[in-house]
């Protein structure tokens, strides 16, 4: 009797599903996990499982206890992606607790209190790590030194980021201190201090093309936010060299990260190519401008989260042509 | 309706905090903690219970058209004089709600109520109005600084709980304030408005 | 219509002015004790004589002599601005210019960071002496450990004290006829540029 499904067209599926995205951008992001691992030893691995294992608890214990929703919404792999991309904006050597804490924020708080996958309208994991950043700022900003052997965890010994060297440099005017910046090299592969997920510059961008290649996005916002980031730095180190060098603060801080992997979540990015571009050239140059000017070194996280906010208005403004549809003659 | 009915609806059924969402500003900015939070209700509660009866004595001398002239003086007075009392018998809560003291005579609870209730019912109608409103006010004021406090010091009231240590910043400041005040207006929302 | 309001201003401005002559002798008094609790607290000592201030710049300079008459330093009001607005600190110094003590004013920085700056200085720097000690936070090289993670609240708060400092030996210098000149924009050049 079942063998003849009437349904509303369209009848044919791309093949494409929430879980097969969110399991390939997963596999995308491990080669970062692993250049992690080699860089802060064991405690990027912990701080990993720890994230992910909350985020998918509480996505559990919601929808059944709170929401009390029979469909099993852990299997999509939403909650397994915001965990790690949360402990990819963590210090390695984070308090287990405090990572709980992130979670049962960028869960509970971001994603559930508005109804779950699809219908938050920020990105979880980087509205918790903003969360943690503004409640634990000691503990979010002590970052640990790469290379201090496999078993580091709590104990590791820190130091400062690039990116507290180019703010250093900007605000005593002073480029001479740019010369402590760590070389390409060592920022290409991950030898350099911050967040555990961000540092290591070439296995984001070998993400990049497995995205890219799987098609799970388009190429519209991660190239959009690089160029307008380059461009802006390069021209701030043309006119004064206390700026740094454009290619220094390309592979530097969460950018990288944070074009490929935070910026492009579907649910808070815009639905068309043109506003998708918008939206990608809004926060590269947020990110500099607060990164220059702004209280914190970093301003990926908050000029993407300040973006996701307009994605609504962007979404009015650009709305995708509907299928068929021919520009009316004048 | 009777004077308790009028005590109790102020309290749960049109809670300023909770239902009627008024006097945003002080509910934000000053219940960075439980006693800041109780300490602003309280004033906000003497200047309401006094102008309900004021306004509810006069209200028959007054036209019309320049009425509300004539509350906006009469709130800013009483305003300015619990200020200069507060100033001058307990410097303590002066320091710690500054400017927000003054910003009663603004507040839209007082001159709302002074509208809508006082001005249409008898001298002591308004002031269980008054009091009804004014506790509400201040047991949704004391809420929300009971909560920002615990969560983002760890303490109550001043009595630490588990720690500064563990305390979420966040909680303390702007964004906390708003996150905490909408889970706590689900809350009512959920549990005693509905009972 | 304009009798009723004009009645009700003149009844209000009755009460107003009448409230007022009571308290405003009250707030002038606890205004007074702050003061004075402050000086002591910051110059370490209860027995002294607080002089008529003078006001230089931005700053307010009180001298304070010990009760029979001998000179034992400054107490100085001095501001700078924070990571969030003016952090206006009271500092004691003696004849030699060492730190007797502080206490923070006034401030707006954020509660469990900067905010600790009236407690968090009070074992570090008391004692120091801002002209001859390196009186910056120890990221610039300095003697002083900064409130963590609070960098540019603690260096605003060394700055505030080292302009207070420089102010009043400036004076001393000046009227003790001294041959070090220092000018309004040697004083206002901070130590550490941020």
């Amino acid at each position: 009797m079942n063998k003849l499904v009437v349904s509303l067209s369209p009848h044919v599926h791309s093949g494409d599903s929430v879980k097969k995205n969110m399991y390939w951008v997963c596999i995308a992001l491990i080669p970062a996990l692993l250049c992690s691992f080699i860089s802060f030893g064991v405690g990027a691995i912990i701080t990993t499982a720890i994230s992910v294992a909350s985020c998918v608890f509480f996505e559990w214990a919601i929808n059944k206890f709170m929401l009390k929703n029979p469909k099993c919404t852990v299997c999509d792999g939403s909650a397994i992606l915001t965990g790690i991309l949360l402990a990819f904006n963590l210090p390695s050597n984070i308090q287990p607790w405090i990572i709980i804490v992130g979670a049962l924020f960028a869960i509970g708080v971001v994603k559930m209190t508005f109804g779950g996958l699809g219908c938050n309208l920020f990105n979880p994991a980087l509205a918790g790590r903003a969360f943690l950043l503004i409640s634990f700022p000691v503990d979010m900003t002590t970052w640990p030194n790469p290379g201090q052997g496999f078993g580091t965890y709590l104990d590791a010994e820190t130091g400062a980021t690039p990116l507290a060297i180019m703010k250093e440099a900007f605000k005593s005017g002073n480029a001479d201190v740019l010369k402590q910046l760590p070389s390409f090299q060592d920022m290409l592969l991950g030898n350099t201090g911050g967040c555990l997920g961000e540092v290591c510059a070439l296995a984001l961008i070998i993400g990049l093309v497995i995205l890219l290649a799987k098609k799970v996005i388009t190429w519209h916002i991660p190239i959009s936010i690089l160029v307008t980031v380059f461009v802006f730095s390069g021209l701030l180190n043309f006119a004064n060299p206390v700026y740094a060098n454009p290619l220094a603060e390309l592979m530097s801080g969460g950018l990288l990260l944070g074009a490929i992997f935070m910026a492009t979540d579907y649910v808070t990015s815009p639905m068309s190519k043109s506003g998708q571009l918008v939206y990608g050239v809004a926060i590269g140059v947020l990110t500099v401008v607060i990164r220059t000017y702004g209280a914190y070194p970093e301003g990926m996280s908050f000029a993407i989260l300040i973006m996701n906010a307009f994605v609504p208005l962007i979404n009015n403004k650009f709305k995708p042509k509907r299928f068929g549809e021919v520009p009316a003659k004048k | 309706m009777n004077n308790f009915k009028v005590l109790v609806n102020g309290i749960i059924k049109e809670n300023p905090t909770f239902v009627l969402l008024l006097g945003m500003c002080p509910t934000l900015g000053t219940t960075s903690s439980a006693i800041n939070g109780m300490s602003m209700g309280l004033a906000t509660m003497c200047v309401l219970i006094v102008s309900n009866f004021i306004i509810s004595l006069i209200k028959k001398l007054i036209p019309d058209a320049v009425r509300i002239p004539a509350y906006i003086v009469v709130i800013a007075s009483l305003v300015t004089v619990l200020q200069m009392v507060i100033k001058a018998y307990a410097p303590e809560i002066d320091k710690s709600l500054g400017l927000f003291i003054p910003l009663i005579v603004v507040n839209c609870i007082i001159l709302g109520r002074a509208e809508s209730f006082a001005a249409k019912n008898g001298p002591i109608a308004s002031i269980f109005d008054g009091i009804g409103i004014g506790l509400g006010f201040t047991l949704g004021l004391t809420a929300l600084g009971a909560a920002r406090e615990l969560l983002g010091t760890g303490a109550i009231f001043g009595i630490s709980l588990w720690g500064e240590q563990y305390g979420m910043l966040m909680f303390v400041l702007a964004p906390g304030a708003f996150l905490a005040l909408g889970y706590l207006i689900v809350l009512f929302n959920k549990y005693v408005k509905k009972a | 219509m304009l009798v009723v309001l004009t009645v009700i201003a003149i009844v209000a401005a009755g009460v107003l002015a009448s409230v007022n002559a009571v308290t405003a002798p009250q707030i002038e008094k606890i205004n007074a004790e702050n003061l004075a609790a402050g000086i002591k607290a910051v110059m370490g000592s209860d027995e002294i004589q607080v002089s008529e201030p003078w006001e230089k710049d931005a700053f307010v300079v009180y001298d304070i002599d010990d009760k029979d008459g001998n000179k034992l330093g400054k107490a100085v009001v001095t501001a700078e601005n924070g990571f969030n607005g003016a952090i206006k600190v009271l500092v004691g110094f003696n004849a030699e210019g060492d730190i007797l003590g502080y206490t923070v004013l006034e401030h707006a920085e954020t509660p469990g960071l900067g905010a600790k700056a009236n407690e968090w200085f009070q074992d570090k720097i008391i004692g120091l002496n801002p002209g001859e000690s390196n009186f910056t936070v120890s990221k610039d090289g300095g003697d002083v450990d900064a409130i963590t993670a609070s960098t540019i609240t603690s260096r605003a708060f060394l700055r505030a004290i080292q302009n207070a400092y420089d102010r009043i030996m400036a004076e001393k210098d000046a009227t003790s006829g001294a041959t070090k000149q220092v000018t309004a924009a040697d004083i206002e050049t901070p130590e550490v540029i941020e």
